[in-house]
């Protein structure tokens, strides 16, 4: 599966990084993205299903840190 | 993916900061799915050049003049406490130090994910530059027309 890391950046990046590794994955193909609480936890997920992503998990790896998992239908 | 949202933004003012809100807003809009063209205009223009720092580019003396104390990408002023330049650099300093996105990191993520640049004819005749002193992702010379056809029927601002 692929993975990427974003627990590190702020707006807007949190969102172009996501952007740029969904647009990599084919029909089918998930993606799990490391992120924090807050603006990121709210809006990333959010953000890709508006853009007709599906969200299949969130859950808390630890503390302020997530893990979502985000599907290409 | 997208629905057909799009975001226009006119680039008029070529300050540090307000270059810095254009293309945050840029690429977080494309990122959510937006259509982004960003059109550049009069002191904007020095944020597409493609000498980033000071060169005498444009055509006669005095255009040239001014494209020189202009400067480049590199050269753009904070809008307030600018202390002769010092002051951006100081900035940037402070957005790597912190992780957040400088302005060149912005400009190549805003590329990266299709925004289109667009420069205005009337402000490059003035100043004397030709397509081609920009970077090569400008991907047209525009006017008034122009830019109305491309930003109907989106969302325009003015920074």
């Amino acid at each position: 599966m692929r993975k990427i890391d974003i627990t590190r950046e702020h707006c807007p990046m949190t969102f172009v990084k996501a952007k740029l590794e969904l647009e990599k994955l084919s029909h089918g193909e998930e993606l799990e993205i490391l992120l924090t609480d807050g603006e990121p936890l709210d809006n990333v997920p959010r953000n890709a299903e508006q853009q007709g992503y599906i969200v299949v998990s969130k859950e808390q790896i630890e503390g302020s840190v997530y893990k979502v998992v985000i599907k290409r239908p | 993916m997208s629905d057909n949202k799009k975001l226009s933004l006119i680039v008029f003012n070529g300050n540090f900061d307000n270059a810095v809100a254009a293309f945050t807003l840029a690429s977080g809009a494309a990122a959510s799915g937006y259509d982004v063209k960003m059109f550049f205009t009069f002191w904007g223009l020095n944020v597409i050049k493609k000498k980033r720092g000071r060169a005498f580019i444009g055509r006669g003396i005095l255009a040239r003049i001014f494209g020189f104390l202009q400067g480049g990408r590199k050269n753009l002023p904070l809008s307030r406490l600018n202390f002769l330049g010092v002051s951006p650099k100081l900035m940037t300093s402070m957005m790597k130090k912190r992780n957040v996105a400088t302005l060149e990191e912005l400009l190549q993520a805003s590329i990266e994910l299709g925004v289109e640049f667009y420069a205005c004819e009337m402000s490059m005749h003035i100043l004397g530059l030709k397509k081609e002193d920009f970077i090569l992702q400008v991907k047209k010379v525009l006017g008034v027309p122009g830019f109305l056809d491309l930003s109907d029927g989106g969302e325009v601002l003015f920074i």
